[in-house]
């Protein structure tokens, strides 16, 4: 089973504690892969602007990244800043690593006249272009991220190990949002696309257990022919899709997150001041229910961080901390591993009808209860 | 040359053996009492004096060497109206178990001889296609319960319905929301539908005794089970009762029992579960409805508006069909206005190559409700042998196309297709039922299955019964005539039926649980279908296993 680790805090980090928390919920993954978001970066031989996007992925040969180096140029995009890892490639057990890439870039000078959703279209369209050019040619090109402010890492192995060969210890670079997974992946093949965390637009989920509706939800998510859903080689990438979904496309609030993945009894609608709509949006989103188990832990571009269990709750999940600094994990040795000084009677495991949510401000916890008016239009 | 009159033959000459079913008496149990005679309902039985000799060893010349014996036995005709059909009924009232029906394990010629005057072969029922059916062979193969926590059936909340409706994209839905416009009507139903079975086809008993068990199912259970009417109306109580929200009042090319309903909307407390429009049906593709004059009784005739004792075809075809989108744009968007867009509308179709065509023809209709597809193993009240034998579609790779076509498009959530046409043929009802629910329906109508659970309907896939269209059920389930009816308690038809229910969906628990789905209905979910045939593997775009 997966084991997820998030920590969120006003000031940045090192992704390395992060994964040493992982390792104390080590018995629960077996070495398959370790999935990284970081977010609210800091560089420490760079200054960063975070409105420059920033790539993140592998390029696995010589020829792979003079092809991405031509993608990036033809699209208008300026290489401001390349970062190198300090890669210890002796402790990496894949040898087609040519280069692990986290590059800033300047939006081509044409965006400028583009509104903030066409400009979020074209950067999903660049890192699938680079993504597609990787797949025609032997999988020698990956691209997890292209996004202001997101660094994204993906490598198969032990955490630890992967933190050590990639030298997250050294410091250079920190964050206020760090998301890690130890992934297992259960049903399907490994592959560095199926390791959580999921990344669309902005928005990223990463979840522990076996979401076993996969198939009916990727078929409707397909069949919106929108070009960002696309992948699933993990089961789990649907819940950062259908995330995406609620709050890019349907605009709706976050908390709505919660009743399309696991809508209320009809009992329950009746009761709820706004069933009426919930009701037709249950059926309107039916394909998108889950299934579960899953916790699914996930950050949103202003540094939302957030946490919702499936209906069943049959997989753990717990949120501690104290103002400034939240963390949340799949086991509560996680917690107690990432912030080990807060008061641990206030920790919280959400019940079925629960979102945590921890605003951008990181002060305190909501806790919003799907039982709860929804901050919507008031026709609805 | 003249014939010689000494053997008693002619080209329709039959012996018992030559029948589909024989009829095997022990004469050492039978008491002469004579009830399976009097039962039989095509009155093949009679009793018959018989005489044999008995021969015995004589020492003396004065004696005669044998002797007679009379006795009274069975008799079964052999003419081609009067063979027997193999339901057993002398069976059932044979008070020392002394006679019954054994099909005949010799290919009958009777077959050959069913067209007396003229006239091919009819039967109710079923097509009799005997041995499992594909949907017997699908299988349930991925097992969520190894990798996570195993959800118990027993103890485990499970949502088990669907929907019947047109269902808005979410955009719409939301715009069309925060804009107070017209949502489509929308129904959470059970996924199994009692399939249309008019009123008419069906005995006012067998027909009450449905309605009184899909009411208790709803109001005392919570399993939101709809019936279907079928052409033929609906009896005028009951749409002015508050149990028509239960029922899918269809409409078929006959019109009949319209008059009625139309009649009766202003009066109705709640409007019906759902509108069928019938183009056609599984058993009989391109055949219209057929209510033999045998079944039209006063109390039909006045429902339909028709005289008594008159066959009742229905035409083929809708009068106004031009063109089948033309006929469902007119027809959907009219009875939708007919209840104020209150009411979900949906045609129903014969299985079919063609069946894609008209799906995506409602999934441009704004007002369509659903598509019902039936396969060539429905069942029906009466149809020529040849319509229901080889005419028609395979429900599994019909349903399977449409709904992949419609995941093509994005608009598998809109518009739900419910499947029939042989599921439970054989029993297994939950199993059909929820691997054509996996393959990508959203629900699926029985009637064969409904009439033998409740009812205890006679017939099997091995050809029995099958007078479903004369009248004569010796059930009394689709006979219009009150000596045979009575023989069918409505209440305890009801209890059947929530027996039948209530063990469904115990059943689709038992399924969803082990692959790990409680939450939803898992319509679509082909990743958990398997099947030990390649080529079917490959068809329905399943896995193959062995």
């Amino acid at each position: 089973m997966c084991r997820l680790a998030m920590k969120t805090a006003s000031e940045p980090f090192s992704p390395f504690s992060v994964l040493q928390a992982m390792e104390a919920m080590q018995e629960g993954y077996d070495g398959s892969g370790l999935g990284l978001l970081l977010r609210g970066l800091k560089f420490a031989d760079y200054k960063y602007n975070a409105q420059d996007p920033i790539l993140s992925g592998i390029a696995h040969t010589e020829e792979a990244l003079a092809r991405l180096d031509h993608i990036m140029d033809k699209a208008g995009f300026t290489l401001k800043y390349d970062h190198e890892y300090d890669v210890k490639k002796a402790m990496i057990e894949a040898q087609d690593r040519h280069k692990y890439i986290l590059r800033v870039y300047k939006k081509p000078a044409a965006w400028s006249k583009l509104s903030t959703d066409q400009v979020e279209h074209e950067l999903m369209l660049t890192r699938l272009a680079l993504r597609a050019d990787g797949e025609a040619h032997g999988n020698d090109l990956t691209a997890f991220s292209l996004w202001p402010d997101v660094v994204m890492a993906k490598e198969v192995g032990w955490p630890l190990d992967i933190g050590l060969a990639l030298g997250l210890d050294s410091g250079r670079i920190t964050s206020r949002i760090c998301m890690a997974q130890g992934r297992q992946n259960t049903n399907y093949g490994i592959n560095l696309y199926a390791c959580h965390p999921f990344f669309i637009q902005g928005v990223a989920t990463m979840t522990n257990g076996e979401n076993t509706a996969f198939i009916p939800i990727k078929d409707w998510l397909t069949g919106r022919a929108y070009p960002g859903y696309i992948g699933y080689q993990s089961d789990s990438e649907v819940f950062a899709h259908i995330l995406h979904y609620v709050t890019k496309q349907l605009k709706l609030p976050l908390a709505t997150y919660k009743h399309v993945i696991t809508p209320l009894k009809n009992e329950e609608l009746t009761k709820h001041p706004q069933g009426d709509f919930l009701r037709g949006l249950r059926d309107a989103c039916r394909r998108l229910i889950i299934d579960g188990p899953n916790a699914v832990i996930g950050t949103l571009p202003d540094e939302t961080s957030m946490l919702v269990m499936d209906a069943k709750k049959m997989r753990p999940a717990t949120v501690g901390g104290k103002p400034g600094e939240w963390a949340i994990a799949s086991e509560m040795c996680g917690v107690d591993a990432m912030i080990p000084d807060r008061d641990r009677s206030k920790d919280f495991q959400p019940m079925r009808e629960h979102t945590v949510i921890i605003p951008p401000d990181r002060q305190e916890l909501q806790i919003w209860s799907q039982f709860d008016q929804l901050p919507i239009h008031q026709a609805a | 040359m003249v014939s010689v009159r000494s053997i008693a033959n002619t080209p329709s000459s039959l012996t018992p053996n030559d029948l589909p079913w024989i009829i095997e008496h022990r004469e050492d149990r039978c008491t002469l009492c004579g009830k399976c005679a009097a039962v039989c309902p095509v009155g093949t039985l009679k009793l018959a004096y018989m005489r044999k000799r008995m021969p015995q060893l004589v020492l003396s010349s004065s004696e005669r060497g044998s002797s007679y014996k009379t006795f009274v036995g069975i008799r079964q005709s052999t003419e081609v109206n009067k063979r027997c059909i193999g339901c057993g009924t002398c069976a059932m009232v044979c008070p020392n178990e002394a006679i019954h029906p054994v099909q005949n394990a010799e290919r009958d010629r009777f077959r050959f001889l069913n067209s007396q005057q003229g006239e091919p072969a009819k039967r109710g029922g079923r097509r009799n296609d005997p041995g499992a059916s594909l949907l017997d062979r699908i299988i349930f193969d991925r097992i969520s319960m190894l990798t996570d926590p195993a959800l118990d059936a027993g103890r485990h909340e499970f949502s088990c319905n669907t929907l019947l409706g047109r269902v808005l994209p979410p955009e719409e839905y939301v715009r069309r929301k925060l804009a107070g416009e017209w949502i489509p009507p929308v129904r959470e139903i059970f996924p199994f539908v009692i399939g249309s079975m008019s009123f008419g086809a069906l005995s006012p008993n067998m027909w009450l005794g449905l309605l009184q068990g899909v009411a208790y199912c709803n109001e005392v259970l919570g399993i939101p089970v709809v019936m279907a009417t079928g052409e033929g109306g609906c009896p005028p109580w009951v749409l002015r009762s508050p149990f028509l929200k239960y029922i899918i009042l269809q409409i078929a090319s006959g019109y009949f029992g319209w008059d009625e309903i139309i009649r009766a909307i202003p009066e109705m407390q709640c409007d019906p579960a759902a509108i069928e429009i019938k183009y056609g049906q599984g058993a009989k593709p391109g055949d219209g409805g057929l209510l033999m004059w045998f079944k039209v009784s006063k109390l039909i005739a006045r429902l339909r508006g028709v005289p008594e004792g008159v066959d009742l075809p229905s035409p083929p075809v809708h009068q106004t069909l031009y063109s089948i989108e033309e006929s469902v744009m007119k027809m959907i968007q009219t009875m939708s206005m007919a209840w104020n867009f209150r009411v979900p509308v949906y045609p129903k179709i014969s299985g079919s190559t063609s069946a894609k065509s008209v799906l995506n023809n409602l999934v441009r209709n704004p007002y369509a409700g659903a598509l019902m597809i039936d396969g060539i193993d429905g069942g029906t009240g009466a149809a020529y042998n040849i319509s229901m034998d080889a005419t028609g579609h395979p429900i599994a790779a019909n349903v399977r196309e449409c709904y992949l076509d419609l995941c093509a498009q994005g608009k598998q959530n809109e518009i739900p297709i419910f499947a029939a046409g042989g599921v439970g043929k054989n029993g297994n009802v939950t199993q059909n039922g929820m691997a054509l629910i996996m393959l990508g329906a959203s629900g699926v109508h029985m009637g064969k299955f409904i009439m033998q659970s409740a009812a205890g309907c006679l017939g099997t896939e091995s050809n029995r019964c099958n007078v479903c269209n004369i009248g004569l059920c010796p059930k009394g389930i689709t006979s219009q005539n009150p000596k045979l009816y009575r023989r069918l308690d409505p209440d305890q038809v009801a209890q059947r039926v929530v027996e039948t229910f209530m063990s469904i969906r115990t059943e689709m628990k038992k399924v969803m649980a082990p692959l790990g789905r409680s939450q939803s209905l898992p319509i679509g979910m082909s990743d958990a279908l398997g099947i030990n045939d390649k080529d079917v593997a490959e068809r329905l775009n399943i896995r193959y296993v062995c």
